[in-house]
């Protein structure tokens, strides 16, 4: 049934155009939650759909393939979208506590839901061009949001966002005209077909078109600086959005051309991907260990493990894809539950700089449980979902050979380790230097979205058999690019 | 402005240029034209009224806020993308069926969401431009 898979869009959108045309502030805050447990919803019955009956397409409009406009759903897309539903009811949540009347009121609620149209648009086309157009609404979406309120530092961040996006969407506009003068096709199955016809000179050529263009939107080395400059700046119930989500379309770009289209020459450009890897994973790391405040922390913590998602795309095993899948679902949880309780921590301490916050742990205990449940699944602890990742793409770099990589991901998370542990020490351990404030309006409402995100990690940890299969469910479809090609074309030319 | 000229003759344009911008909008349907097209027109004719009649009054001949229209305007779009699902075609598939002789389908519908959403779009934008050159204290 075609309709289910147009669903993870039409949901964000309807509520998106509601919560426009609707003006009460209540109406629209409960539009944002139904919304997103409606998204997760349709998530979950797309993933049992493509469990049940393979890779998923349909051509909007009835216009036949390569010419109509695609949608496909794999495992990866699947998996994706579902994980975006999670996100979204989380930050929901948060927002429905957090409360921020000036915001809502200029529209919050609409522009997140757009934002995550455009996100499951990117996740579910099957066109390079349609592609860059779902970018473009998620962009808009997300400019806006990153400016709403208009707060000094917002427009500061806003404009580095806004100039590095840009750029970033010429690259892939330009990319994507060459590709189709190489080619003459948009379609990602059909240009699958015809990359073999193209000059390998060329074809390379383009693929790092392709890397740089997909590698800003990722923030991988050397593209991150932007991202640590602009995602502290707007509140938590924005800018968690943005890390759990948009970073991610990005390294599903990566993904989804580097194993559909560009696998003619895996040494050079598959190798280069790994020396990427390996530099984010470090310098993200270093950065972060050399922060002063707690979310510009998270913001390099959340580039260098862009890293490890990438070190499985570079090996390019089923096994190395499959701990790429399952780290980029793990992280989209993991961070969003860490930048949701940098808002909290604010909120209570009325500062995210570490010298300045502090003595919360007797006050607050469960607030530091809070804290190292996601905190450890980052680090890769077990039995976090972390650690499940982090195993797999080390047992894939073994098997692979690729000692120099593993070594890397392995110093990594021990660096990580330590940076959370700072964190802990600093913001719970450490006497604080003035008085601890009661937080006001109680902290339950902002609590309760960081514990499910936080129970989640634990329970995917404890149980990890079923994400794993999935995950690895996603990397063989990947590495066998004709059942995609054949559910979306009918034929396998 | 305060030109007695302007002011006459907007009143006429303005009915003129609406008229025109709906034409545009329904001969979209097979010639050029179309949403798009229709709604700059439409935009013209109320930047026009609001130059000679202030911005207030150019208010006062809108049925909603802009901002509002926009939403209108994408709901509509989206109604029309839903039949096809209902009939279990893919979504946005055409539908066609004939009023008194003339084919009307669902395409007609998008375009006239389109037409509202640019509509809505711009007017916001130029009215905003417009407040924030009188009052520049209050603007941006």
């Amino acid at each position: 049934m075609s309709w289910l898979l147009v669903l993870p869009l039409l949901i964000p959108l309807t509520t998106g155009i509601l919560c426009l045309v609707l003006p009460g502030r209540t109406a629209q805050r409960v539009l944002g939650l139904a919304g997103a447990l409606g998204l997760l919803a349709a998530g979950l019955a797309l993933l049992a759909q493509v469990q049940r009956q393979g890779i998923q397409a349909v051509q909007i409009g009835n216009w036949p393939a390569p010419f109509g406009i695609t949608f496909v759903a794999d495992h990866l897309s699947a998996l994706m979208v579902l994980v975006t539903g999670v996100v979204a009811v989380a930050v929901a949540l948060f927002a429905l506590a957090e409360n921020d009347q000036a915001r809502e009121g200029l529209g919050y609620y609409a522009l997140g839901h757009l934002l995550l149209f455009g996100v499951n648009g990117a996740f579910l086309t099957g066109d390079l061009f349609n592609l860059y157009v779902w970018f473009e609404v998620l962009l808009l979406s997300s400019f806006v949001l990153m400016i709403l309120g208009g707060s000094k530092a917002q427009l500061a961040g806003g404009v580095k966002y806004f100039a590095v996006s840009l750029l970033s969407s010429i690259l892939f506009l330009v990319a994507v005209g060459l590709l189709y003068g190489a080619t003459g096709a948009l379609n990602m199955a059909d240009l699958a077909l015809r990359v073999e016809r193209v000059h390998p000179g060329l074809l390379t050529a383009l693929s790092m078109l392709f890397l740089v263009a997909f590698g800003l939107k990722a923030a991988v080395f050397p593209f991150f600086f932007w991202l640590p400059a602009s995602y502290p700046a707007p509140p938590a119930m924005i800018s968690a959005l943005f890390a759990g989500l948009l970073t991610k379309v990005g390294v599903y770009a990566l993904i989804r051309v580097f194993t559909l289209l560009f696998t003619h020459d895996t040494g050079f450009t598959h190798s280069l991907i790994l020396w990427v890897a390996g530099f984010t994973l470090l310098l993200g790391v270093l950065m972060a260990l050399a922060q002063g405040e707690l979310r510009r922390l998270l913001s390099f913590q959340l580039v260098s493990h862009i890293g490890y998602m990438l070190m499985g795309l570079g090996i390019l095993t089923p096994l190395a894809l499959a701990g790429s899948v399952f780290y980029a679902l793990n992280h989209m949880i993991v961070i969003a539950a860490l930048f949701l309780l940098a808002g909290l921590l604010q909120r209570m301490q009325g500062t995210t700089v570490l010298v300045r916050m502090g003595g919360l742990y007797g006050p607050y205990p469960w607030l530091a449980v809070l804290f190292l449940l996601p905190a450890f699944s980052l680090a890769g602890l077990p039995p976090f979902s972390g650690f499940w990742a982090k195993y797999t793409l080390v047992a894939a770099g073994l098997q692979a050979g690729q000692y120099g990589i593993v070594a890397v991901a392995l110093l990594v998370g021990l660096l990580t380790l330590l940076s959370m542990g700072l964190v802990f020490a600093e913001v719970f351990w450490k006497k604080a230097p003035g008085e601890v404030r009661a937080a006001p309006g109680g902290l339950g409402g902002l609590a309760l979205p960081v514990g499910l995100l936080a129970v989640l990690t634990l329970g995917i940890g404890l149980w990890a058999e079923p994400l794993l299969s999935l995950s690895q469910a996603a990397a063989r479809e990947l590495l066998e690019p004709s059942g995609y090609i054949q559910a979306v074309l009918g034929v396998s030319r | 402005m305060n030109t007695l000229i302007l002011k006459t003759t907007s009143r006429f344009l303005f009915t003129l240029l609406l008229l025109l911008s709906v034409f545009l909008l329904l001969r979209g349907h097979n010639e050029p034209g179309g949403g798009f097209i229709g709604a700059l027109v439409a935009v013209g004719a109320y930047a026009l009224f609001a130059l000679a009649h202030g911005l207030s009054a150019a208010r006062k001949l809108l049925p909603l806020p802009p901002l509002r229209l926009v939403g209108w305007g994408l709901l509509v779009a989206l109604l029309s993308a839903l039949p096809a699902l209902l009939l279990g075609q893919p979504l946005m598939t055409g539908q066609w069926f004939s009023l008194l002789g003339v084919k009307v389908g669902t395409p007609v519908i998008f375009d006239i969401g389109v037409y509202l959403t640019v509509f809505g779009a711009l007017l916001a934008a130029i009215f905003g431009l417009e407040e924030a050159a009188h009052h520049p204290s209050e603007g941006a």
